[in-house]
């Protein structure tokens, strides 16, 4: 710190604190205090706020655990969302070796701006996209019946295969990347080292590979999972009424309901899944929070 | 690797590639079909109404009008705090770091509902309504992060003494920011800047909590998707794509051109990143 005043003088160190603290304190640490602290508060009318019936209460988060159905769309959204994370790695894996270590070097500009271009493409226009070709008339259908593998069109979008297509197309480069930075890193020699001692592909990439590209993992399945259990858009326009997405339900007693208070205790709920699920990440792979996000 | 594999790998990639891109290819398609319900088969005729009901829907050039004033107040703020806060990391140790790291990236790992309600319901308790200025302050408590990130690995590269040998010579404090060290952070200021509008126009979790009763590109994508479908979606999502895809383009086009007058002054230095 003093060196920082010696290099920027009073003035300028106070404003970059005064910048860092508004964002910190602000924008990042209270709102999410009150959230906590006021989804132990009850929903109450105007005139009764601050009144005798402003008592802390646990009645929100009972709601919670009240309700069988809020429970099994909440335990639904950990599956599906683990399963995405899941797939999003095994498609993502091999495109990331082969990116970093077998590909031409040179093509490896033009690759990533073509792969990039989705990301370009905003997640609702991606997830509409997916909305197009799995409807019941859409271009799937016609295609597979004209090429005469079925017969009566396929109801794509029943129970959760559809969100599940949906986010696993939205945020798979998100697995795709960090991988391939991890894997990059690797030298190429380790690589040749254990094949020249006669190792074969698998045990190269489960010995030497995987191992190296760990924190590249840990990176990508924390995004994907967040990003899918906290997806509003893909399940809105994917799921059926079968598929219901937590998020869903948060956004009904924000809009439908207009009981904050409730919905701030089922927001808590999300950020403490996400929170744990970052954490089970960096413990199994080992990694530091500064490895994860780079 | 031996040839086999090499072949497998390449199907691999096309497979990929081609699973990336026609989805968008559907998508656009529709935008120019004759048949009320988006769709690209069977092909009814090509059209250009889908584009002329959209140029005629005022809540179009409204929600354009607001999201890129959003994506600049964005810009705006997030840019300095990024900034403010990398130079201020970079020169702790210690546990102060870590901390301050922390709590610095956890709002990129928040989900966006999380943080369009806490900041809903905590400037709620001070009588701000929702609006437009909200999303803003939602949308910079985890934008910020980017740029703090992008400009912290630049920071990594900044030779010290430079700064230390213009106080020596006599440079005033905001001279030697303004001098010195800004100047080597311009690249990484720049894509902060393109990051956090990109990712301000893009965004739609923190928006749609945020918004009260004002309407964003992707809410306003959202509610029409919700309210009945027309191609008129495709047609706003081919202009998007199309705007985009030239922004990328003319960058790439200039960041080889500068690539290949760097390799034709001398050798490429040994590590690029």
């Amino acid at each position: 710190m003093s060196d920082m005043i010696r290099r920027y003088g009073f003035t300028l160190t106070s404003t970059f604190c005064l910048l860092t603290a508004f964002w910190l304190l602000v924008l990042v640490i209270l709102p999410n205090l009150y959230l906590f602290e006021n989804s132990f508060r009850p929903y109450l009318p105007v005139v009764d706020i601050g009144g005798p019936k402003d008592v802390y209460t646990l009645k929100n988060y009972l709601t919670f655990f009240d309700s069988p159905i809020h429970i099994s769309v909440f335990i639904w959204t950990v599956v599906y969302s683990s399963i995405v994370t899941f797939i999003c790695f095994v498609i993502a894996y091999p495109l990331a070796y082969y990116l970093s270590k077998v590909a031409h070097p040179r093509s490896l500009p033009t690759l990533f701006l073509i792969l990039t271009i989705p990301l370009w493409v905003s997640e609702i226009m991606r997830s509409f996209a997916w909305f197009i070709i799995l409807s019941l008339k859409g271009p799937l259908n016609i295609l597979l019946i004209d090429a005469s593998v079925i017969e009566k069109p396929i109801r794509w979008m029943t129970g959760f295969r559809s969100v599940l297509i949906g986010l696993v197309y939205t945020y798979v480069l998100f697995m795709l990347f960090p991988i391939f930075n991890a894997i990059q890193s690797l030298d190429t020699n380790q690589i040749e080292a254990a094949e020249d001692l006669g190792s074969p592909w698998w045990r190269t990439h489960w010995r030497v590979i995987l191992p190296h590209s760990k924190p590249g993992i840990a990176s990508g399945s924390v995004m994907v999972f967040m990003l899918s259990a906290g997806s509003i858009l893909v399940p809105t326009l994917l799921a059926s009424t079968s598929s219901r997405w937590f998020t869903e339900i948060i956004q009904q007693w924000m809009f439908e309901s207009n009981d904050w208070n409730t919905g701030s205790a089922y927001a808590f709920l999300l950020l403490i899944l996400c929170t744990l699920f970052v954490t089970a990440v960096m413990r199994t792979f080992r990694v530091k929070l500064s490895d994860i996000a780079r | 690797m031996n040839r086999k594999s090499d072949w497998l790998f390449r199907a691999y990639l096309v497979i990929f590639l081609g699973y990336m891109l026609l989805p968008l290819l559907v998508m656009g398609g529709a935008a120019f079909n004759d048949s009320r319900f988006p769709s690209v088969f069977p092909w009814v005729g090509f059209t250009g109404q889908w584009f002329v009901e959209l140029w005629n829907d005022p809540r179009l050039l409204n929600s354009f009008k607001n999201t890129i004033l959003v994506a600049l107040a964005v810009v705006a703020l997030s840019v300095p705090i990024g900034t403010a806060a990398a130079i201020l990391i970079n020169s702790l140790g210690g546990w102060a770091r870590s901390t301050l790291y922390s709590l610095m990236v956890a709002p990129i790992l928040t989900p966006g509902a999380v943080i369009g309600i806490s900041t809903l319901l905590f400037w709620n308790r001070f009588s701000v309504p929702s609006g437009l200025h909200l999303s803003v302050l939602g949308q910079v408590s985890y934008i910020s992060a980017f740029v703090m990130l992008l400009v912290l690995a630049r920071l990594q590269s900044f030779d010290r003494s430079l700064e230390e040998a213009a106080l020596d010579l006599g440079a005033n404090h905001p001279t030697v920011l303004r001098r010195i060290l800004l100047p080597h952070l311009y690249p990484a200021l720049g894509a902060g800047a393109a990051i956090a509008f990109f990712q301000s126009i893009e965004n739609f979790n923190v928006t749609l909590f945020t918004r009260g009763p004002y309407d964003t590109m992707t809410v306003y994508v959202f509610s029409k998707v919700r309210s009945g479908i027309t191609p008129t979606i495709n047609a706003l999502a081919v202009i998007l794509i199309a705007v985009t895809l030239t922004g990328a383009i003319a960058y790439e086009i200039a960041r080889r051109r500068k690539q290949a007058r760097l390799d034709a002054l001398g050798p490429p230095p040994s590590d690029d990143e």
